[in-house]
């Protein structure tokens, strides 16, 4: 097999020299490029010390992602709860990357974090509403979970109403699944909302995404 | 109809420059018009090369490092260093095109014949010029492919068949002393739309319209190889299941570190090329000098997350993957290491110095938590100087060892003393 494998080294060099680049500053021919990675059955960033890594440069461009949404995820845990939207950490990461950095898509950061998962980080991906929540620590969220979140997409917030009328759910259900989000930290506790009581997804919260990652909050992030 | 084919012949083409020269007096640089760059919607990029630049006739000229973008519609060249420098040129702009082979010291070139510019032509760069012909060359390298390229299309005249709307490729260029016109802002941010609206039903013709044909190409053609790398690598490994005990421990080593170069996943473990490659075992010996130091400064004890973190933004780059950490954090108890992998009940992973015991640290963990009566788990790692994360799971293994239990409300997870135990 040595052989064939120098042979392919050397066709993948060449196609390094003409299109490296082109991966570098193109999201959609990464997209491309790592799509048919997947169907033929290899993983392009599955070490740095693989072909595609090194000849590519594909590795270091998502491993280094890996850490910066690991800092934009611990700084802003205390914020959240340790979920976030897509949108706001594409958007915090951008800014920690600089004008001069390599522009990264949603896609990107998705790709980097179903790498992170090795780590043990409790890293999970939850679609809600056509985007996704990004889970960053080790809390137990089921289907339930997850179902209710998505409900809560829409406002922000959710009610044991909201959840009855559209999940068809007992009240102690819903009860216990908003509970748990509330311990967790991922849900904050609304006693004076008009009516009843609303659970808020700080997450879910827009006026948020503007808002700087704090001095203070980045130090809690790097080691 | 002025003469559009590519033809072979010298006299030939010396009767075509004379009349080129005679027609053009304003002539080359003067066709080109100021463009944003984005492709119409029946516009299809052919090729695109890097490290072009263009000669007005024999001139340099100051546009000398670009990129030049072959659309079935136009000639599209773009400043490599100032974006906003786009122009183009239409294809039926072309008499015809001859090449002029690489020299000593000197890159490859096309030269392209032209006709002179429409009366209503849309402003560009130069305002006129005395050459009836332009030279592309190509600094690095792609002429020859480029030319073919160029050739089929002046040959087929697919612009012909596909008409695009003339105003949107207006556009004023960079004027002196501003930035942009505010006209220009608003016709490319519609531009943006649309490419954008057209990204969501992306299909295989819109995705090669957006970058190079050629690239799309290549890629599809390395596939093809690698996909035979992948297959091949299968029936090596069923050799090896077949013949078990005859391959050596070599020849299995060195599979595993195939596997490893292409990204193949072991197909006989069915884990990532195997923990065991000779890279792990090296990477495990050097994360021991890493992170001796950064873990006496931490108690004894780091999240896998954060030797992640602390490594990579110490290499700055060749980063370790998160598999390859992990494979080498695999190998630190069977090499012997002072440094050891933990996997908490939670699935959290830690690295700890060998000297580190995490159930001692469950004493002292008591003894603060019974000083304070109860603690949650920010409380105690704010007190101790850990992170919350890890915090959290020593109280978890204090309670596991019997010597904390909770109080778990909607107002926290929180610890006390086991009284249970202490008090029998």
């Amino acid at each position: 097999m040595s052989k064939q494998l120098d042979m392919f080294k050397t066709n993948l060099e060449e196609f390094a020299s003409k299109h490296k680049q082109e991966i570098r500053k193109n999201p959609e021919f990464r997209v491309q490029f790592q799509d048919m990675c997947a169907t033929i059955g290899v993983d392009p960033l599955a070490s740095g010390k693989g072909f595609w890594s090194e000849m590519l440069g594909v590795g270091d461009f998502y491993y280094e992602l890996g850490v910066q949404i690991i800092e934009v995820c611990l700084a802003l845990k205390h914020r959240n709860g340790g979920l976030i939207t897509l949108e706001e950490l594409h958007q915090q990461v951008l800014k920690g990357r600089g004008k001069f950095a390599q522009d990264v898509s949603q896609d990107d950061l998705i790709r980097a974090i179903k790498k992170l998962k090795a780590l043990g980080t409790g890293f999970g991906i939850i679609p809600v509403g056509g985007t996704y929540l990004i889970q960053s620590v080790p809390a137990e969220l089921n289907m339930d979970h997850t179902v209710v979140l998505q409900l809560a997409e829409k406002n922000g917030y959710v009610t044991v109403s909201d959840i009855k009328a559209s999940l068809k759910w007992e009240t102690e259900r819903a009860r216990q699944v908003l509970e748990h989000l509330l311990k967790e930290g991922l849900a904050w506790l609304d006693l004076q909302a008009p009516g009843e009581a609303h659970y808020w997804l700080p997450a879910l919260f827009t006026d948020l995404y503007s808002q700087e990652i704090t001095a203070e909050e980045a130090r809690e992030a790097l080691p | 109809g002025a003469p559009q084919a590519v033809r072979r012949s010298a006299r030939g083409r010396e009767r075509r420059r004379r009349r080129a020269a005679e027609a053009g007096q304003a002539a080359a640089m003067d066709r080109f018009v100021w463009t944003s760059g984005l492709l119409e919607i029946n516009e299809t990029l052919v090729i695109q090369q890097r490290g072009v630049r263009i000669y007005d006739g024999e001139e340099k000229i100051k546009f000398d490092a670009g990129t030049l973008l072959l659309s079935t519609h136009r000639l599209i060249w773009r400043d490599q260093k100032n974006h906003e420098y786009c122009m183009a040129i239409p294809l039926s702009q072309i008499v015809f095109i001859e090449e002029q082979a690489a020299g000593i010291g000197k890159s490859a070139k096309i030269v392209v014949h032209l006709h002179p510019a429409p009366a209503n032509k849309e402003p560009g760069p130069f305002q006129s010029s005395k050459n009836s012909y332009i030279k592309l060359s190509f600094k690095e390298h792609g002429q020859i492919e480029f030319y073919r390229r160029l050739s089929e299309e002046m040959t087929q005249r697919r612009w012909e068949n596909m008409p695009v709307s003339q105003s949107l490729q207006a556009n004023r260029g960079p004027q002196p002393g501003r930035i942009r016109a505010v006209g220009i802002v608003g016709i490319e941010r519609k531009l943006e739309e649309k490419r954008k609206e057209t990204d969501k039903n992306i299909s295989e013709t819109t995705i090669k319209n957006h970058f190079s044909f050629q690239a799309f190409e290549d890629l599809s053609k390395l596939m093809v190889k690698a996909k035979e790398m992948v297959e091949l690598s299968k029936s090596i490994a069923n050799k090896i299941k077949d013949k078990q005990g005859d391959i050596t421990e070599d020849e299995t080593i060195r599979f595993k570190s195939y596997l490893l170069s292409m990204g193949i996943a072991n197909p006989v473990t069915r884990e990532t090329y195997g923990s065991g490659t000779q890279y792990h075992m090296q990477l495990a010996k050097q994360l021991v000098g890493i992170l001796q130091a950064p873990l006496e400064e931490r108690g004894g004890i780091m999240s896998l997350t954060e030797v992640y973190c602390l490594v990579n933004r110490a290499r700055g780059m060749e980063l370790l993957s998160p598999e390859d950490l992990v494979n080498a954090c695999k190998m630190l108890e069977a090499l012997k290491l002072p440094l050891r992998l933990r996997v908490f009940d939670s699935g959290v992973m830690v690295i700890e110095l060998q000297s580190h015991k995490e159930e001692e640290m469950v004493a002292s963990a008591l003894e603060t938590v019974s000083e304070k009566g109860s603690l949650t788990s920010e409380e105690f790692a704010k007190l101790v100087g850990m992170s919350v994360l890890l915090a959290k799971e020593r109280l978890l293994l204090a309670e596991k060892m019997g010597h904390l239990c909770r109080d778990d409300s909607v107002e926290g997870l929180r610890f006390y003393p086991n009284l249970f135990m202490t008090q029998s």
